[in-house]
């Protein structure tokens, strides 16, 4: 569904993906784990169109789309809950759900906001609330569902679980596993190894903007050598 | 009493006026980061157009419209052909651009129409005089207030009800975070833009009913009161920009009516007793009344 090839991606004059390849497959979940500044949400970051990539490929379902807008991407069926979730605090949940379905005709969006209201009731309870009122894990479901509004083929997640209490990062994972059994694709970011490797069929380690491990979500997170050398640091969270 | 409420209504016409202008400067502010010297320019362009088709046998009962369109295409027409290219630019290229617009608007009509002042007819009917409770009215003070009212009821119903005014407060919030929701930055800004443009259209449609001629740097006035009252609601929050214009009206006009009349031409020092009090208070309230808190400071 997804081949990342040779992807290199720059900020002026650092590079922060060093020729990176990866796959996603219909149906499957992949985990990309590694330390800070590995070049994780980069990597999301250029999937989604959001950065341009220096040199590299991007595959989508058989069509090239190095390079493309968001726009383009999230018609094709590729969404992203960024880093942060970077929900619109000014707008109510209803808004924010209402933009998330903006490539759909009218009906459409009315009729897939209802889903989501069935979907998260945290959310129905606060339809007309500013979203910036939301907790952290309201907030998070609110992401999930803006992104959830286009229905897309492929969800990328990156740190869905970052800043939230223990008991709603179980609530999080419990939502992951709800769109896996609904038989979405997953590609997620997560500083919380062990559990996304858990949940993942594959993954992908990644250090200093290179590739340095893949496999199996078991085989990874079986590794224990692997965790030292570099996933470590990243297991306190 | 009567004096006080006349000098009210008058604040109210000027100060709905820079609040119209105001709300586009916020809304383009909101989208692209950038304070547009060149939105005053909207006014010199819907001059110049009615001074044209009054040339040409126009009629103040379609003139409004012809305003109107001429703004927003102007609007719409500076972002393609100048903001367009430096929008990922520096906050400074952004704001020297719109600068750069502002000196080419004024030496265009003065090369191409004139420097002088070109005058055209007003619509009589809106200088009609009609008393209510013992003071004296314009039909223009009603027109003003009226249709000021009625524009802000239709700009908020749009940034509520419809995608594209959600879609430009979510922009004006995190635009890469609207991007990833499949809009298309070309159209959400080009839509600031008109809707700025329109905004602008019914300012100058106000503007000129009252004093109906057009001239080179006419504009300029116009939009550093605006700039002012944006500023003063706090740069970005469409509901600040509309108290900024309204205060800062009332304050102008108060001021002139009540300083005292020490000598001739006393009564021009209006405008520096303004500008003490903005200053004032920014010195209490450096963002504005209302704090957009996502909004970066150019």
């Amino acid at each position: 569904m997804l081949e990342v090839d040779q992807l290199t991606t720059r900020y002026g004059a650092i590079t922060a993906l060093h020729g990176v390849s990866l796959s996603v497959r219909a149906g499957e979940v992949v985990a990309l784990v590694g330390p800070n500044g590995a070049g994780k949400t980069t990597l999301l970051n250029t999937v989604a169109g959001l950065l341009r990539p220096a040199a590299g490929r991007v595959q989508f379902n058989g069509a090239d789309i190095t390079g493309a807008e968001p726009a383009t991407l999230v018609r094709a069926g590729l969404a992203l809950v960024p880093e942060h979730r970077r929900i619109f605090k000014d707008l109510t949940v209803e808004e924010n759900l209402r933009l998330g379905g903006a490539t759909l005709k009218a009906a459409d969006r009315r009729q897939r906001t209802e889903e989501m209201a069935e979907l998260f009731p945290v959310l129905r309870a606060k339809w007309s609330t500013s979203a910036g009122f939301l907790s952290g894990g309201e907030a998070q479901q609110l992401a999930v569902a803006r992104a959830l509004m286009c229905d897309p083929k492929l969800l990328l997640l990156d740190e869905p679980t970052l800043g939230l209490a223990p008991t709603i990062v179980d609530l999080v994972f419990d939502l992951l596993d709800r769109l896996r059994s609904q038989g979405r694709t997953l590609l997620v970011v997560e500083q919380n190894a062990t559990r996304a490797l858990a949940l993942a069929d594959r993954g992908y380690v990644l250090r200093t903007g290179h590739v340095v491990a893949t496999g199996t979500g078991a085989e990874l997170a079986a590794d224990n050598g692997l965790f030292e050398s570099f996933i470590g640091g990243a297991e306190e969270g | 009493m009567t004096k006080f409420l006349q000098t009210l209504v008058d604040g109210l016409g000027v100060g709905s006026t820079y609040a119209l202008l105001a709300l586009g400067i916020s809304l383009i502010f909101g989208v692209m980061h950038l304070v547009n010297f060149a939105h005053g320019e909207l006014i010199t362009v819907a001059a110049y157009t009615s001074y044209f088709f009054f040339l040409h046998g126009g009629s103040w009962w379609w003139m409004p419209v012809a305003i109107l369109a001429s703004a927003a295409v102007a609007s719409v027409v500076t972002e393609l052909v100048a903001f367009r290219w430096v929008r990922n630019s520096s906050p400074f290229t952004l704001l020297l651009t719109s600068f750069a617009l502002e000196r080419l608007s004024h030496a265009l009509w003065q090369i191409f129409v004139s420097p002088k002042q070109r005058a055209f007819p007003k619509p009589a009917w809106a200088f009609d005089q009609f008393q209510l409770a013992g003071i004296r009215f314009e039909v223009m003070d009603l027109v003003t207030i009226g249709v000021t009212a009625a524009t802000l009821v239709v700009t908020a119903l749009v940034f509520k009800r419809t995608l594209f005014g959600v879609a430009v407060r979510g922009a004006a919030e995190d635009f890469d975070a609207a991007r990833l929701m499949g809009l298309r930055a070309n159209k959400v800004i080009s839509g600031a833009f008109a809707f700025a443009g329109l905004l602008a259209g019914v300012a100058a449609c106000l503007i000129l009913m009252r004093t109906p001629a057009a001239e080179p740097a006419m504009g300029s006035d116009w939009l550093m009161k605006a700039v002012i009252a944006a500023v003063i609601g706090g740069l970005g929050s469409f509901t600040g920009a509309v108290v900024g214009g309204l205060v800062l009206g009332l304050l102008e006009t108060l001021s002139r009516a009540y300083l005292p009349d020490l000598a001739d031409g006393w009564d021009k020092f209006s405008t520096a007793v303004v500008f003490v009090l903005i200053a004032a208070f920014f010195v209490v309230r450096p963002e504005g009344v209302f704090k957009v808190s996502h909004a970066e400071r150019v």
